[in-house]
Formats: C-alpha cells, sequence, structure tokens
C-alpha cells in the first residue's frame, strides 16, 4: 500500500511538472500580452518614457526578456529553491497570498453544494433504483439528465431573472450586499452565506445528475445481488433490505467517488463564480486568464491538476480502504 | 392481434418451420431494445428534429444570419432654436461709419442711463430715447440721426439679415408708429405680424420681418425663411405647443426662454431588440439581426463543432487506446502517461487561453470554429483512449483472441477488426453523451466570448447578451429560446447515450 501511493506520488510530480511546461509554453504565446497592455498604459502618462522603453523595462522586470525555455527553467528554479509562484501581475500581490485570500470563498461555495447534492442524490438515486422503469425512475432520470445537461451559464440567468430580477430576493451580482460594512460578525457571514444561495442552486443542479444516476446503477446492481434475494428470502421487511442490506453495500462504490471528489471542492467553479461574481478562485483565474496573467495562471492551472490527482490518488486509496477484497496492486 | 397472428401462421407452416422461428441478430436485439426506450426515442426525435431546424431551416429561412434589418422610426429631431433677443442691437443709417466699440459704449451709457455716448477715439454721440423700446444715436448735437439702437432684428426672405440702412429705416417707423416709410427711393409698408412687423416693398413682395426673436436652424446648411420665423413667433406669443407650417407639424418646448422647435422625422434606425412578430417570428437581436435565422444558423454550428470534435477524438482515442491496450509494456506506459499528462491538464481554463489567444491574433470567425473543433478534440480524445485501452487489457485475454493468433491474423487487422469492434458498444455510448458534453463546453466558451465569435452565431454566443443586465431583464425573447436549444439537444443526446446504454447491456430485464 506504501509502495502505491509513493510510486503514484513520484508519477504525479512527472505529470505536473510536464502539466506546467505546456502551460508556460501555452501562455507565453499570447502575444499582446499583460506586460505589452501596461506598457501602452504607462507610455501614455504624460513625460513618460516611450513605449519601446516601458515594454523592455517591464519585459524584465517580470522576466518575460528570455525565450520561453530560459523563462520556464526560472520560473521552476524559483518554485523549487524558494517555494515561490512569483507576484500575481494583474492583482500586484504575491500569488499564494492572492491564493490564500480567495480560495475559502471557493470552498464554502462547493461545500455548500456538495452537501446538497449529497442530501438529494442518494435518496432519489435509490428510490429510482428500487422502482426500476415506475413514473418515479422516468422523473428522477429525466431529472437527472437535465440537470446533466443545462448549460451553467442559462440556468444561473433563469435564477437570476425569477430570483434577482422578478422577485427581488437576492442580488444579481456579489458576495456582499450594499450595507455589508455595517453589518456586525455574525450579520457579516450571513450576509455572504445569502449571497452564496444563488451560486450554490446553480452548482447543485448541474453537477447532482451524475451522482444520482452513478447511485441508481450501483443500487440496481446491489439489489440483483445474491444476498439482497437471501435477505428477502428469510422474510425480512421491504424497507430493511433496502435501508439495511443494500443501502450499506452501495455505500462502497459511492464513498469511493465522493473521495475522488474531495479535492475538487478546492478548484472553484469557474462559470459559477464568473457569472454570479463570486471572488473565489474560480473568478480569480477568469480575469487573469483574459488579462494573460502568467504566474497567477500557472499556479492555478497546476493547481487544479494537483486536485485531479490528487482527487484519483484517494479514490484508488478509498477503493482498497472501504472495500478489503480490493487490493491496490 | 397478436394470437390472431399466430393462429394464421400455424395455420400455414408446419411446426418444425425455420420461418416460425423468429430471428434477430444482436444489432437487432439492440435496435429493438433501443427502440422499446421511451426517453430515447424521445431523444431520437429531438435530435432530427434539431437537425432539420438547424440545416433545413437554416436554408428555407429567407434571412442570413448576418443581415442586418433597419426600421424607420419617427424620431423627434431638433430643428430650430429660438430666443428672445435680450441685447441691444445697433443699426446704422444708410451710409454712416460708427466707431467700433459703439455698442459697448453705448451699453454703458445705456445702464448709466447717461444721454451721451463717448467713443475711445473722443467722438461723442447724443442718445435719445423714442417710443417702443427704441433708442436713436444722433451726432453729439443732435442735429444728424446715424443710427437706431433696438432690441429687434430683421431677417431677409430667404435667411440671414436685411442690411443695416433699410433696418434703421423701418425701426425708425416703427419709432414713430408709422406704418410706411421710404429708404432710397422705394416706399415700403409695415404690418404687424404676431409680435413681429412684416415689412413689404411696394409691389407687395415681402422684403424683410422684424422680431425680437432670434431664430437658428440646428442643422447647418438649412435656411430659415421669413414665413417660417412669423409662424414660429406667432407659436410663441401664443403660448402654443405645436403649429403648423407647410403642412408639417412643429412642436414649441419652452425652457427658460429658450425656445427649441422640433419636428418628427422619419429616420431609419438598425431594428434593435423588436419584439416576436410575423416578419421575425423570434425578434431580432441587438444588431438587428434576425433571431430565428440566427438560432437555425448557430444550430448548425453547434451540432457540427459537436460531431466533429467527437469524431476527432474517435480517431485518436481508438488509435492511442487500441495500441496501448494491445501491446501494452513501454508502448502501453508511455502512452497512457501521455494520456495522464493531457487528463490533468484542466481543459476549461485551457479553452480560455487559448481563445484570448486567438482573440489576440485577431483570428476570423470562421478559421476560429475550424480551430476550436481540433483543439477541443486534441483534448478530449483521452476519455476514449482510456476505455478502448481498459477493455482491450480484459479482452486480449479471451480465447477467440487466442484463436485470432493461431490463425497468423496480422497484428493491425486483430486490433482493428477483432477486438475493437467488441469495444464499439461502449464507445457508442461514450460518444453519443460526449457530443452532449462538448456542445455544452462549446456553448459555454462562446457565451464568455472566447468561442465562436460574431457575426458567426452560435447558441452560446446568442446567450451572451444577458452579460447587458437591461435584455436579460426586457428581452427574455433574445437569450429563452437559445438556451432552451442548448439544453433540448444536450439533454437529447444524453437520452440516446443512456438508451444505448440499456439496449448495449445484455443483463437488462425488460
Amino acid at each position: 500500500m506504501k509502495k502505491f501511493v509513493i510510486r503514484r506520488l513520484l508519477l504525479s510530480i512527472v505529470i505536473l511538472f510536464f502539466v506546467s511546461m505546456i502551460i508556460y509554453a501555452i501562455m507565453r504565446c499570447m502575444p499582446t500580452s499583460f506586460v505589452e497592455q501596461k506598457a501602452m498604459a504607462l507610455s501614455q502618462k504624460p513625460g513618460a518614457k516611450s513605449y519601446q522603453e516601458w515594454l523592455d523595462q517591464l519585459n524584465a522586470a517580470y522576466g518575460l526578456d528570455v525565450g520561453i525555455v530560459q523563462g520556464y527553467l526560472k520560473w521552476f528554479v524559483k518554485l523549487i529553491t524558494q517555494r515561490d509562484f512569483g507576484d500575481s501581475w494583474y492583482f500586484n500581490m504575491p500569488v499564494l497570498e492572492k491564493f490564500s485570500s480567495v480560495i475559502w470563498y471557493s470552498f464554502a461555495l462547493s461545500l455548500a453544494s456538495f452537501i446538497l447534492e449529497i442530501c438529494i442524490a442518494i435518496p432519489l438515486g435509490v428510490i429510482a433504483a428500487r422502482k426500476q422503469y415506475s413514473g418515479a425512475d422516468y422523473a428522477i432520470t429525466v431529472f437527472a439528465l437535465i440537470g446533466i445537461s443545462l448549460p451553467s451559464f442559462f440556468f444561473a440567468t433563469v435564477l437570476k431573472w425569477i430570483f434577482a430580477v422578478k422577485l427581488n430576493i437576492f442580488d444579481l451580482y456579489g458576495i456582499v450586499g450594499r450595507n455589508y460594512m455595517n453589518l456586525s460578525t455574525g450579520g457579516k457571514i450571513l450576509d455572504m452565506a445569502y449571497h452564496l444561495v444563488l451560486p450554490a442552486i446553480t452548482l447543485t443542479i448541474v453537477s447532482v445528475g451524475s451522482l444520482m444516476r452513478y447511485t441508481r446503477t450501483n443500487m440496481l446492481e446491489v439489489l440483483n445481488a445474491d444476498y439482497i434475494r437471501t435477505a428477502r428470502a428469510k422474510g425480512l421487511p421491504e424497507s430493511r433490505v433496502v435501508n439495511y442490506h443494500a443501502f450499506r453495500n452501495i455505500l462502497i462504490p459511492i464513498i469511493t467517488l465522493l473521495g475522488g471528489t474531495l479535492p475538487g471542492l478546492f478548484g472553484g467553479a469557474m462559470i459559477t463564480e464568473t457569472l454570479f461574481q463570486i471572488p473565489g478562485i474560480g473568478y480569480t483565474s477568469y480575469q487573469c486568464i483574459i488579462q494573460g496573467d502568467i504566474p497567477f495562471v500557472m499556479f492555478y492551472m497546476l493547481f487544479f491538476a494537483m486536485l485531479i490527482l490528487l482527487g484519483n490518488l484517494i479514490a484508488d486509496i478509498l477503493y482498497a480502504v472501504v472495500d478489503p477484497r480490493v487490493r491496490v496492486n | 392481434m397478436s394470437e390472431e397472428k399466430n393462429v394464421n401462421n400455424s395455420e400455414e407452416l408446419a411446426l418444425d418451420d425455420a420461418n416460425r422461428v423468429q430471428v434477430l441478430s444482436p444489432g437487432m436485439m439492440v435496435a429493438k431494445r433501443f427502440f422499446r426506450n421511451k426517453l430515447a426515442i424521445t431523444g431520437l426525435v429531438i435530435i432530427i428534429c434539431m437537425f432539420l431546424f438547424a440545416f433545413l431551416g437554416g436554408v428555407v429561412v429567407p434571412y442570413s444570419q448576418s443581415e442586418v434589418f433597419y426600421t424607420s422610426e419617427e424620431m423627434k429631431k431638433d430643428y430650430a432654436g429660438a430666443t428672445e433677443i435680450s441685447e441691444y442691437q445697433v443699426f446704422a443709417n444708410d451710409g454712416v461709419e460708427l466707431p467700433k466699440d459703439i455698442s459697448s459704449k453705448l451699453i454703458r451709457a445705456l445702464v448709466k442711463k447717461e444721454p451721451t455716448i463717448e467713443t475711445r477715439d473722443g467722438s461723442t454721440f447724443a442718445l435719445n430715447e423714442l417710443n417702443n423700446d427704441i433708442f436713436e444715436i444722433a451726432s453729439a448735437d443732435g442735429s444728424e440721426s446715424l443710427a437706431y439702437v433696438c432690441k429687434l432684428q430683421a431677417y431677409a426672405p430667404e435667411g440671414g439679415l436685411v442690411e443695416s440702412g433699410l433696418t434703421a429705416a423701418m425701426v425708425a417707423a416703427r419709432a414713430n408708429d408709422e406704418t410706411s416709410f421710404d429708404y432710397n427711393g422705394e416706399s415700403y409698408t409695415v404690418e404687424e405680424h404676431g409680435s413681429g412687423t412684416m415689412v413689404r416693398n411696394a409691389s407687395g413682395e415681402d422684403v424683410a420681418y422684424v422680431t425680437s426673436y432670434s431664430i437658428n436652424a440646428v442643422e447647418n446648411g438649412v435656411s430659415i425663411t421669413i414665413d417660417f420665423r412669423e409662424a414660429v413667433v406667432k407659436a410663441i406669443t401664443d403660448n402654443a405647443e405645436s403649429f403648423d407650417f407647410n403642412d408639417e407639424e412643429y412642436q414649441v418646448a419652452n425652457t427658460n426662454g429658450q425656445y427649441e422647435i422640433t419636428k418628427y422625422k422619419n429616420t431609419s434606425v438598425i431594428n434593435q431588440f423588436e419584439r416576436p412578430s410575423s416578419k421575425h417570428w423570434v425578434g431580432t437581436d441587438a444588431n438587428g439581426m434576425d433571431l430565428l435565422a440566427r438560432l437555425m444558423y448557430g444550430g448548425r454550428i453547434s451540432l457540427l463543432i459537436g460531431f466533429v470534435v467527437v469524431a476527432i477524438e474517435l480517431f485518436l482515442g481508438i488509435i492511442v487506446g487500441g495500441f496501448a491496450g494491445y501491446f501494452g509494456g513501454w508502448v502501453d506506459t508511455l502512452l497512457m502517461r501521455l494520456v495522464d499528462i493531457i487528463y490533468c491538464v484542466p481543459s476549461m481554463p485551457l479553452y480560455l487561453i487559448i481563445g484570448s489567444i486567438m482573440d489576440f491574433y485577431k483570428v476570423g470567425a470562421g478559421v476560429r470554429i475550424f480551430y476550436l473543433c481540433i483543439l477541443m478534440g486534441l483534448i478530449g480524445w483521452v476519455g476514449i483512449a482510456r476505455i478502448i485501452r481498459g477493455q482491450i487489457l480484459s479482452l486480449r485475454e479471451q480465447e477467440f483472441m487466442t484463436a485470432c493468433e493461431a490463425c497468423g491474423i496480422s497484428i493491425k487487422r486483430r486490433v482493428f477488426k477483432h477486438l475493437i469492434p467488441n469495444v464499439i458498444p461502449q464507445l457508442v455510448v461514450f460518444a453519443s453523451m460526449d457530443i452532449g458534453s462538448v456542445i455544452l463546453a462549446e456553448s459555454t466558451l462562446s457565451f464568455l466570448g472566447l468561442g465562436v465569435k460574431y457575426p458567426a452565431a452560435s447558441w452560446g454566443n446568442i446567450i451572451n447578451a444577458v452579460n447587458d443586465s437591461y435584455v436579460m431583464t426586457n428581452y427574455l425573447f433574445v437569450w429563452i429560446p437559445a438556451g432552451i436549444l442548448i439544453l433540448l439537444t444536450v439533454l437529447a443526446f444524453n437520452f440516446i447515450g443512456d438508451g444505448l446504454r440499456d439496449a448495449f447491456d445484455p443483463k437488462m430485464k425488460r
């Protein structure tokens, strides 16, 4: 087990190295990057140096005066030796500082929708499987597939239109209300939670479908198993068969799946956060991508890749831990 | 019904007749199970309708996706402005030259109510007050009248001012309340019109209109005739809100003594956000383009991108996954590490980065779609490669593969003729659901403005209009139909994929 985990971790580092290389090369392809725009803005100030002078100076300052390979090595060496991702150009502060200031918004949002998702998906999935091909099963299947098929931007817009424009219950954008500064500490937290309601609903609805389908499929499989037939033959009530014998067994695949998605809670929801202008990691990196802020985007992409690798690793480990019949290798 | 049929059959056929047994190939079994699935059929119908809507509809609809519609709108346009003349004007008599600073000195004299004006060059003039707020500038000894001062202006028939001498004569006549006067040997008559005075010459032609209002056209090159001036002045003195002139209606609005004369004029404007009508069934968008046509052409692009991307993914995924799974060993390790790397690159941020790179390079709308397909194909194939490899790893250990090997069939044939067809069920299911997710990703990108770009239409970039909150709140017909079309299309592909999975699954009970 230990050997397996160590091998996977080493492999992950190699993969991350290649991912960072690819992302850096792509980011450097932007011809009119952040620096050129900044140089343009600076050179237009009264009494400023010429555009070319500013450009050269800024390129040197941001480490863009070298080629892609040297630039990458410079970035990489700095990361290894000083554990420093550099400063975000767009936000003008250290990347890690910006990251730690925004990540908790994303985490709160993702956690809320994660919990909602579990509360909705698992019961509905079980019901659908118990009454396969009934009206309830069809309704739940259609609901799950609609959730999967809904474009999050469209659904978010519909929610905004209904709840923010027509009913005027929530705000259109933002994480805090107008009189946020006048609220007490508890009030501030409630205000933020209030502003996270619509984004959380959006995220939940668009992602609840897959867990629901997964629960249903696994429940169907378990209900066809021999031990369920035995349990029924023993004369156990159906509720006990389903809720006790079957449900415990579907927990194996579900915990594996959910464990694998845990790191994703830190990844942020780029589209939803951008639409509601929640200043989480997703919205922040969206702004950085648009602006061509190389250090922050490099960090975000690596962070995201790391989360994916970590999720897979956790799923594999959980698979072995939860089900003793499975051996990792 | 079926029993009846059975009876008929048994009458005609012997008990052991081969025709009594219905033989179904595995494919037909799958098809039968598929067509029994209500949701899958719904999905199939929706997809067929979408194709008809996008590809046939685009041909049938009389408009193109980038045709801009104009509408003529009655717009209130400023035509002229009128103000009461507040400063005294000096009209010198014919042949009289006054010093240049006479106006300023005159104002001083009027304010101080002095009877004489002294100019900078030392000459002095007498200032006599006459009737009707008119003053006369005379030589210092009062013997000779030099000019008249009043808050009036005299306009020539076709715009412009009347010569100073004639005006002075007219003013003199007005000061004396005379209805006729002589100037340069011609006689003129004066007639009151509203608060202005119309001056006619001996043959009855209008020569000038004297009024206390200064009226200027807003647009350059428009000359205001004295008849129009007369109408305006009349409207102002009557406090009328509108008046007719030459069969056209003009409006007069008074703001603190500034009169604005406006008139309705037909102007051609872009037909923005027109509500659904018989001409535009879904209305028009911000650029005045027909939304129905754009939805159809956008559907073409969305569906096309979905199919092309999945085709690229299948091509790459089958080749890489097939070789990795069949050969195993270092080939497998190498290819799967490549898959791992690509799998780890977050796809949406990467699309955004490449989208903004294309923005910077100003890639044309058509080429952009092409690049977008290739990019999404290059990122998306890893899922298929993993499925194929996993399946092949388990399939290649089975007896039929050993038999293939024993028969001496070439490796290429073994992989592509014997292994891949066994993976097709999973592939078909995956591909049909993948088309849906590709369409979703494309529309999200276009919605963010980094996918398909104007003037090319896509369902995503039609919804992009909601970034303007005003459009979101007031013009539902712009973004709701596109969103529903995306939802229906993706949903239909998912229904079909789901139905196919159930149909392919031999364990399925019905």
